[in-house]
């Protein structure tokens, strides 16, 4: 057999890669591992699926047929061969008329060194990196020998760092005293999961009490930053819920500083909103990246319009009776919902999230921001800038903060409150139904979601002041991070109810929120 | 010292927060220092301000001179940023809330008449009326015959007599002022503070309204806030004119009105 | 005499204090004394049904109470309702004793199924009647006391207050979901077996739940007349309606808003455990926010400050919720919604206010 395959070998160029070959097909398992040595060293690419397939247990060898070695995947027959060096296809045979390579312990262990280190010289940064982290896991003296070597000759920053990192970890392992305490050193602070696991398995088997002594000074310093990069995540999951709940408050936070009147329908607006990215994507098939900048636009009108009919046919009759106003619009609130129940559905629809929203921006090995959250924080930001800008510099602002300060003096200098009533409230809603655009891209959309938002909103526009933009900014982003943090020592419904009767306290001491309006129009 | 006064009733429950009141320096009511801003402008400017036991005193002054807000200050409505206000020698007004303010003497007739509206005339009178006004002795109150009579005399003082029995909200304007007026009377208080009682009235219910608050003088103090200067000359004998929170003259009308800087004041707006 | 003082000029009140006892006297005869196969025989689930019904009417003259009297609208009701039922319930559990699935004789099923080993201490005492109705009044009526103690304390009114109320009746739902707290989590507590001895499933006792709860609504309905029509009460519309004046002529405002809101409470409290046995369950839905806005239509729809109004309103619309939503299911909350909107916009006053004027208060 190995007369035969010589003979075919010896018809192909001669090359490293050939020579080596035929050892795997060897009975004897000394000979097949040095075949995979001399392969691995061949640093040939052409190697690496070879050595895969024989440690996946598909490549097979054959009686009187040429080539002898092949590639089997399973098929109707019994099993399609294929050439493994020029994947040329050799048709199907029966299962009988091949025979696998038995693999044993150490061949796997030779083979993944081969791999790795095959893999290591690999033109792909990604997969050389990823081999680093494969020789991290079994170190021996070979793969760090092969780590070092590749270290000498590597230029791209990011798998260098990783090769660093192998070669220290490996060195934990396998490494003579000073070795050890050179990668502890190395170490020192790393954030990847497999320092910190290199380091505690080394202080539980370090004989050398310096090492040990080193290690143990290294772990602190790793665990503390960890804490620190644990805060931050924290911090970025507060501010995460906050921007949602500012997204939720601040149309809230117009309709109610300028009329007064809450309006209990604003989370049926927001789930309006996320209906409409639903539909927009309904209608826009495969142009999911790009239906978003399509809803929020349509939200906003969707949203705005339904405010605008809301207002005009009921609340501008309830002006001056907010109690009243608030039942009426916890009733619009429920035809909503039964409205969305009966035309679209009682369950949740799946709205998609574009690609350029899924993935994370990873700062560092522990910490990784989300881009969809990250892209909603900045949304509401966005969101917010946008509305200050709208009141500040626009003459429907500028009649907004009139009637808002004083209706009737407003009225009297020719304002038409009745319009800028329902244009704000058209504004509110439409901000409700961008927000929606920005839920449906975080959790659920169904007929009940706005509900879970209205009271948080509330509490939120409460607690930063009725009638200031800034305090429902600083409200919100300041109660979805004391809601985060709490959330790990008292989980996510004590935490929730924390804020609440934080809310209520808070209100004894300040009762008109963190930034009140002052003066003597605020009496009474 | 209104603190200690809060402790005492403890030992003493028999006596009231009225009964407290030290009044042996015939002053009743002190101001001094008080200074009130809003959001930076100085409605109060370290104003000083006395009324004695049993005296009808006007205040005047333009607009913004600060009259409503002294008040305010008095009623506990507004707490000021500096300065003391004493209900006799040893009441700290400060230190008090609006209930506890009415129930040591002090009744308050608005600028725009508040009255009950859902509630008749009499009805009006008898929640304004002196007495235990905690919660169970409210529960379980009954006129007596002397309390009928005294509603019934209010009624015959304010011409109310015959609408006893309509709704409040039903009044005329006028008469919506004197029924405030007499809720100030049910509520028999050594301190009467009156703002603008005679807007919108008849010159018929301004002389009566004279009369009511001349005959109120020396049992009562009463401090009468009020624009219409024929008015306040029909019952002035002493008259502090405010201007920009603070006092700018006092003396008899005729003081005050040939005081150059008041006319000043007066002409220049 | 008192009773007479408070029904004094109250005509609505008279017939519906009619209705209410001929009703109570006849419905359990022709339930228990007339032949099933009988036109006139009453379904004991009918006799059920009506005194939920009258629990639901005891909770809306609470609502009546503080919300038309006192210009409180609270949006928190549901909770002290729901509490009254829990400490019934707990009591009802109780009595099961080692009955449960699991037959351990102290340790209520949902207990020996979170593997605890004993009963967490606010359980104690409940094995008592008279203090599990105790605390059905106790509990609404302290929390509602702490919590309107420091919402009114610091001038909390209107719907800042409505949302609070609305705040912490969802804060308490949240708690009540959760295992740990003690209260059967998500199922609440269930299965329950006899009250004081009786077959909670028998004709008799039903009957008998039914008459109580027609006899709280009454004495309940009594109750609030006295206290409206006492100078309280006038000072409560005061309050309502002039509340800085109210302060000004020496009324604690404060205290009278606290006293009325925690009497409030603690009749939701009764209505609450006397629904518990009618329906065997309670669970934390019954915290639902939805739960108490809707109690507050009731009030409206009957009309509110007149406290008859309310028991009316309530019967009508849960009378129409169970027909509307064995009709038409789906329609159900169009039609609440509709309700909503149409009384507050087209029917300030209720159905009241078809009836000759009167005044209110």
């Amino acid at each position: 057999m190995i007369l035969a395959g010589m003979t075919w070998w010896g018809t192909a160029a001669a090359g490293a890669l050939e020579e080596a070959l035929p050892g795997l097909a060897d009975r004897a398992f000394p000979a097949k591992q040095q075949a995979v040595q001399a392969l691995a060293a061949t640093g040939d690419s052409r190697a690496l699926p070879i050595l895969e397939a024989l440690l996946a247990g598909d490549l097979y060898t054959r009686e009187a047929a040429d080539p002898p070695l092949v590639l089997a995947r399973p098929s109707a027959a019994g099993l399609r061969l294929s050439d493994p060096l020029t994947g040329v296809d050799l048709g199907e045979v029966e299962r009988a008329t091949v025979k696998k390579i038995p693999l044993n312990n150490a061949l796997r262990t030779a083979l993944r060194g081969g791999i790795a280190a095959l893999t290591l010289s690999s033109p792909d940064p990604a997969v050389r990196s990823r081999a680093a982290k494969d020789l991290m896991r079994d170190p021996s003296p070979e793969s760090v020998t092969a780590l070092r070597a590749r270290l000498e000759q590597e230029q791209d920053a990011a798998v260098r760092t990783t090769l660093v990192l192998a070669v220290a970890v490996a060195d934990l392992r396998v490494g003579t005293p000073e070795a050890r305490l050179a990668a502890v050193a190395t170490l020192e602070g790393s954030l990847y999961p497999e320092a910190r696991n290199g380091l505690t398995t080394l202080i539980a088997n370090e004989t050398d009490a310096d090492v040990k002594a080193a290690a143990e000074r290294a772990l602190t310093a790793i665990d503390a930053r960890l804490t620190w990069n644990a805060r931050a995540e924290t911090l970025f999951f507060g501010l995460s819920l906050g921007s949602v709940l500012v997204l939720a408050a601040i149309g809230l936070a117009i309709t109610f500083g300028v009329m007064g009147v809450i309006n209990m329908a604003h989370g049926e607006l927001m789930m309006l909103g996320a209906y409409t990215t639903y539909l927009v994507q309904q209608a826009l098939p495969g142009w999911v990246d790009y239906s978003l900048f399509v809803a929020i636009p349509a939200a906003f009108i969707v949203s705005g319009l339904f405010g605008i009919a809301i207002e005009r046919t009921v609340i501008r009759f309830l002006y001056g009776r907010p109690l009243e106003t608030l039942l009426a619009t916890f009733g619009i609130s429920l035809i909503l919902q039964q409205l969305v129940r009966t035309t679209i559905s009682a369950q949740n629809v799946a709205v998609e999230n574009p690609s350029w929203m899924s993935g994370s921006l990873q700062i560092n090995p522990a910490l990784a921001l989300t881009y969809n959250r990250l892209y909603i924080l900045a949304f509401a930001l966005l969101v917010f800038v946008a509305l200050l800008l709208i009141l500040k510099r626009t003459a429907l602002g500028l009649q907004v903060r009139a009637v808002s300060q004083n209706r009737a003096m407003a009225r009297a200098m020719g304002v038409r409150s009745a319009r800028v009533d329902a244009l704000t409230f058209g504004l509110g809603a439409g901000i409700a139904g961008v927000a929606g655009v920005a839920l449906s891209q975080l959790t659920n959309v169904g007929p009940n979601m706005g509900q879970a938002y209205i009271i948080d909103s509330f509490m939120v526009v409460v607690f930063g002041g009725v009638g200031n933009l800034w305090g429902t900014l600083i409200g919100g982003m300041t109660l979805g991070v004391a809601n985060k943090f709490m959330e790990p020592w008292a989980g996510a419904v004590l935490a929730k109810i924390l804020v609440l009767v934080f809310i209520i306290l808070f209100i004894q001491k300040r009762p008109r929120g963190l930034f009140p309006q002052r003066g003597r129009a605020a009496d009474g | 010292m209104g603190g200690q006064v809060e402790r005492w009733q403890y030992l003493n429950p028999g006596k009231t927060l009225a009964e407290t009141l030290d009044i042996s320096h015939t002053t009743l009511l002190y101001v001094e220092g008080v200074t009130v801003s809003f959001d930076g402008f100085r409605a109060l400017n370290d104003l000083s301000f006395y009324v004695d036991v049993g005296e009808l005193r006007c205040v005047i002054g333009p607009n913004g001179a600060g009259k409503t807000t002294m008040m305010d200050v008095i009623t506990g409505k507004t707490r000021p940023d500096a300065g003391y206000v004493f209900f006799g020698q040893s009441i700290n007004l400060l230190e008090l809330d609006e209930p506890r303010i009415a129930q040591a003497g002090i009744g308050r007739k608005f600028q725009k008449p508040t009255v009950f509206e859902q509630h008749q005339v009499y009805e009006n009178l008898e929640l304004a009326m002196a007495g235990d006004k905690r919660v169970w002795p409210t529960l379980t109150a009954r006129l007596s015959g002397a309390q009928r009579d005294r509603i019934d005399e209010v009624l015959g003082i304010i011409g109310l007599r015959d609408h006893a029995w309509r709704p409040a909200g039903a009044l005329s304007h006028g008469q919506k002022q004197w029924l405030e007026i007499g809720m100030l009377l049910m509520q028999d208080p050594l301190l009467l503070l009156v703002d603008e009682p005679v807007a919108g009235m008849t010159h018929q219910e301004m002389d009566r309204t004279a009369e009511l608050l001349l005959s109120l003088e020396g049992k009562h103090s009463v401090v009468v806030v009020e624009h219409d200067m024929d008015f306040v000359r029909s019952i002035a004998k002493r008259v502090t004119v405010l201007h920009q929170g603070s006092v700018l003259a006092e003396g008899s009308m005729d003081e005050v009105q040939h005081d150059p800087r008041v006319v000043e004041v007066y002409l220049g707006e | 005499m008192g009773i007479v003082k408070a029904l004094k000029g109250d005509t609505g009140g008279q017939v519906m204090l009619a209705v209410l006892l001929v009703v109570t006297l006849v419905v359990p005869v022709l339930n228990l004394a007339v032949p099933e196969t009988s036109f006139w025989h009453v379904s004991t689930y009918t006799v059920t049904l009506l005194g939920k019904y009258l629990t639901y009417a005891l909770l809306a003259v609470a609502v009546d109470l503080v919300w038309g009297y006192l210009g409180i609208l609270s949006l928190g009701h549901g909770a002290f309702f729901a509490l009254g039922g829990y400490a019934m319930g707990m009591y009802l559990m109780r009595q099961i004793g080692d009955r449960g699935v699991y037959g351990d004789p102290i340790l209520p099923d949902f207990m020996v199924f979170l593997n605890w080993k004993e009963l967490p201490w606010f359980w104690n005492g409940f094995d008592m009647f008279w203090f599990a109705a105790l605390m059905a009044i106790l509990v609404p009526g302290v929390l509602a006391y702490v919590f309107g103690y420091l919402a009114f304390r610091s001038r909390v009114t209107g719907v800042y207050l409505s949302i609070i109320t609305q705040a912490l009746t969802y804060a308490l739902m949240l708690a009540f979901f959760r295992n740990e707290m003690g209260f059967g989590g998500n199922n609440g507590l269930t299965d329950f077996k006899e009250l004081l001895g009786f077959d909670l499933q028998s004709d008799g006792t039903r009957a008998g739940l039914f008459m109580a709860s027609a006899a709280a609504l009454a004495l309940g309905y009594l109750a609030c007349r006295m206290i409206v029509t006492s100078r309280l009460g006038r000072v409560a519309v005061a309050i309502r309606d002039a509340e800085s004046r109210t302060r000004f002529i020496g009324y604690r405002v404060e205290r009278v808003k606290v006293a009325i809101f925690a009497f409030s409470a603690m009749l939701a409290g009764v209505a609450g455990a006397l629904y518990v046995p009618q329906v065997g369950i309670i669970n934390p839905g019954e915290f639902s926010p939805l739960n108490s806005i809707e109690l507050v239509i009731w009030v409206a729809v009957g009309g509110r400050a007149t406290l008859y109004g309310a028991v009316v309103g309530a019967l009508m619309v849960n009378y129409g919720k169970s027909t509307f939503t064995a009709m038409f299911p789906e329609a159900w909350l169009f039609a609440l919604g509709a309700l909503f909107v149409l009384v507050t916009l087209l029917l300030p006053r209720g159905i009241a206010g078809w009836l000759p004027a009167r005044r209110a208060g």
